[in-house]
């Protein structure tokens, strides 16, 4: 049992942490988000060049090797600096399933890119009809002349918008919930009868709703093998599960140090509101929702990254905190701020709407609790 | 990060489950899984099990007996003690007076004092409270006077627990009333329960249990040297003993074991009645305790982490006492739900192993639920209330 980073963990999570407080503030995020593109490809190719876009992949795939330690070092700090770049879709969504299904040859047309961040992606996850339920896949994939004509629609895309290629989970066997006879494809942004409708979400984040017209794509588009897509694609998200768990995690934190600052400087009735005991135990709550979130996301990282079978359930324990404390946190820094807090201005008002996105996404805190259920290992 | 145990520690866990296998008398763990008080034999007998050992004062400086090992090693101990619901050890001697002793006593005092705890031998109890003190501790008034060789202590000492069967008693007393700030002029004395002018009165609580008492002192004559360390610094040494108070009060151990036996009764039918694992609503509720538990456990690890690289247990422990409590008393509240009307008789005298069980009412251990219920409401209240860790973290974490 060890809790301390090596040295190259130090030195990454360091030095993204200083790239966030020198290039990343507030008012440049702003900027960004009112931008065309609702993000910065200049920013994402500094992203890049960084390496932060390397660190999950393999060194074969031209990786960094790093885990779900490394991710969530990362993870945290893009929370903190409220990153609006398409790091979970790119990298731990779309990057997630080509490095774990792709071919030889996939991986070099598009996971390579990818890192290099030249090229935008997309895991389409989710449909209109299911909810939380990955395994909910209605869109249909026949079999048709050596390829597939994908139909169907997909919706809360991230990044559908910008995305050059879409990895799409279609059905090409059993029912519409069943877990086996999901496959994966891999479809270009421009095939024809590809129907994009991106629009901004509530955090600034970008996502789209798809749908697939009757889109043909020949054998080469199956990423990984036909009808056994779900495994990957549960491990995707998973994955993506503990990141944004993490940069709940980041986002907490810093609502907290920005509320306890905020209290130390705010007077009324001639004396600091930090010296006001109603607040000053909220506060205190709130420290404690925010340690007790960042113990079950090291016990969650830690199983994660041994490959242990509770990894799952831990993630649902994770994901059903931040959906709960972490939602308490956010409305207590708002609170706390009081008027300010209910500003376009502030950054509270943001961090407080990616903590709401944050809960929404891939299954709520009451969706995670029945899963932790559901999971828990047989005693 | 690393989540394993290294093969050392899972070398120690074995050893630590064959010696309970071995040595945990059944009487006193069939009254444990009865609910069943002990008596004061029983906490001596399971104390002294572990003395045998050299695994009871955990924490103690290996030269005075104590065992040197790493936070982790404790930390496996508790786990395993509580995995078979071994009793827990009375904290007064081992926890709380001991680490004042051997840190501020003198050579004659530790030589006097600690083996007797170490073995057992003697029972101590805890006077700080007094009525008109009780969160705002450095308000108290018994007064220790110097005459000659000796003190004379007048007062009233309350919420000592189990200070009936002590035989030992230390104190916080006013030495002085002439200073500056009421946290000084309070000295640490260590008072003989036999000296004539001590009186104990039982209170009983709300579950009807005779667990905590009054103290009165009336002109009780202490030798002088039975004053620990200096004579006013006594506050600053309580400081440090609430902190040792604290860092064991999250109980997490004990509370993982109740939520595995609250999950495994709920499986049962009671009188052909559904079980409980089958009712959404309860499940999600022992699921919620079970997530906010875990979060304590690796926050209470964390905290030994930063222990082991040689930081105190610092103001943080504060949130281990508040969340352990909250923990403990919501399944006190989950297992009184899961026992429905079961939870209701109020039937003293079957809290015994002997009594009939043809003539018990209700249903086996559910009978007891309510007095564990009603009786640890008292935990968010000692220790220093969870309003008084929270102005601690307040000031002291957050620097508001």
């Amino acid at each position: 049992m060890d809790f301390s980073l090596t040295d190259d963990q130090l030195i990454l999570a360091g030095s993204i942490g200083r790239f966030i407080d020198a290039e990343y503030d507030f008012e440049s995020r702003q900027q960004i988000t009112v931008g065309d593109e609702g993000f910065s490809r200049e920013m994402w190719a500094t992203f890049a060049e960084l390496g932060i876009t390397a660190v999950p992949f393999a060194e074969e795939d031209g990786g960094l090797d790093g885990g779900p330690i490394e991710l969530m070092l990362i993870m945290e700090q893009l929370g903190r600096g409220l990153v609006v770049e398409p790091y979970l879709a790119n990298i731990v969504l779309a990057g997630g399933a080509l490095r774990r299904a792709a071919s030889s040859g996939q991986r070099e047309k598009w996971l390579t890119p990818i890192i290099a961040g030249e090229l935008h992606a997309a895991l389409a996850f989710a449909e209109p009809q299911a909810r939380y339920d990955i395994r909910n896949v209605a869109t249909h994939a026949g079999a048709e002349g050596g390829g597939y004509v994908l139909r169907g629609s997909k919706t809360m895309i991230l990044n559908g918008g910008a995305a050059n290629m879409i990895i799409v989970p279609a059905r090409t066997s059993g029912d519409t919930a069943d877990e086996d006879g999901i496959t994966l494809f891999i479809v270009p942004a421009d095939a024809r009868g590809v129907e994009i409708s991106p629009y901004p979400t509530v955090d600034a984040l970008q996502a789209a709703d798809i749908d697939f017209n009757d889109v043909t794509v020949d054998e080469s588009a199956v990423l990984g093998d036909v009808d056994k897509g779900f495994a990957t694609l549960q491990a995707v998200i998973d994955e993506a599960t503990l990141a944004i768990s993490a940069e709940a995690v980041g986002i907490m934190q810093t609502m907290h140090e920005k509320t306890v600052e905020y209290s130390k400087n705010r007077s009324q009735f001639g004396v600091p509101i930090a010296t006001f005991q109603a607040l000053q135990h909220r506060m205190v709550d709130t420290m404690i929702a925010c340690e007790q979130s960042r113990s079950l996301l090291y016990w969650s990282v830690m199983l994660s990254a041994a490959n242990d079978p509770e990894a799952r359930h831990s993630i649902s324990a994770l994901k059903y905190q931040v959906g709960t404390a972490g939602i308490e946190v956010a409305r207590e820094a708002v609170q706390l701020h009081g008027g300010m807090g209910v500003t376009w201005e502030l950054d509270i008002a943001h961090y407080f709407k990616r903590m709401t996105a944050i809960d929404a996404m891939f299954g709520n805190a009451d969706f995670h609790l029945d899963r932790y259920i559901d999971t828990a290992p047989t005693s | 990060m690393n989540i394993d145990f290294t093969e050392e520690e899972i070398r120690f866990q074995t050893e630590v489950r064959e010696f309970l296998a071995g040595h945990y008398s059944e009487d006193i763990r069939s009254k444990r899984d009865e609910g069943i008080a002990l008596t004061k034999d029983d906490m001596v007998r399971w104390q002294k099990v572990l003395y045998e050992r050299g695994w009871f004062a955990v924490n103690w400086p290996v030269e005075h007996g104590g065992t040197g090992w790493t936070p982790l090693q404790k930390y496996i101990f508790a786990r395993e003690l509580a995995a078979v619901n071994a009793p827990p050890l009375i904290a007064f001697g081992v926890s709380m007076v001991a680490p004042i002793i051997y840190t501020y006593g003198n050579e004659a005092q530790k030589q006097r004092f600690l083996p007797d705890i170490l073995a057992s031998n003697v029972w101590w109890c805890q006077g700080y409270s007094e009525p008109g003190s009780g969160s705002d501790l450095a308000s108290l008034k018994t007064r220790a006077d110097r005459d000659g060789d000796h003190y004379v202590v007048n007062g009233t000492k309350t919420w000592t627990t189990l200070g009936q069967h002590a035989d030992w008693i230390f104190c916080l007393v006013r030495t002085s009333t002439d200073v500056a700030r009421r946290q000084e002029g309070i000295s640490f004395l260590l008072i003989d329960m036999k000296t004539e002018g001590v009186t104990v009165r039982p209170i009983i609580t709300i579950e009807g249990e005779h667990e905590v008492n009054e103290i009165h002192l009336e002109d009780v004559r202490v030798p002088v040297e039975n004053l620990v360390g200096e004579e006013g610094k006594g506050w600053t040494y309580g400081k440090v003993l609430l902190q040792h108070e604290r860092t064991n009060i999250a109980g997490v151990a004990v509370s993982q074991y109740r939520i595995d036996r609250l999950r495994e009764k709920s499986r049962q039918s009671i009188h052909g009645a559904a079980p409980l694992s089958e009712d959404r609503n309860f499940v999600r509720k022992l699921a919620a305790i079970e997530v906010e538990l875990k979060a304590l456990e690796y926050t209470e690890l964390r905290t030994l982490a930063s222990v082991a690289v040689g930081k105190a247990p610092g103001p943080e422990s504060s949130l281990l006492k508040i969340r352990g409590t909250e923990v403990q008393q919501a399944i006190d509240a989950l297992m009184m739900e899961a026992a429905g009307y079961y939870a209701l008789p109020y039937v003293p005298a079957q809290y015994a192993l002997d009594f009939p069980d043809d003539d018990r009412i209700g249903f086996g251990a559910e009978t007891s639920t309510s007095l564990r219920y009603f009786n640890n409401r008292k935990a968010s209240i000692y220790g220093g209330s969870n309003e008084i860790q929270k102005n601690i973290i307040a000031k002291h974490v957050l620097g508001l």
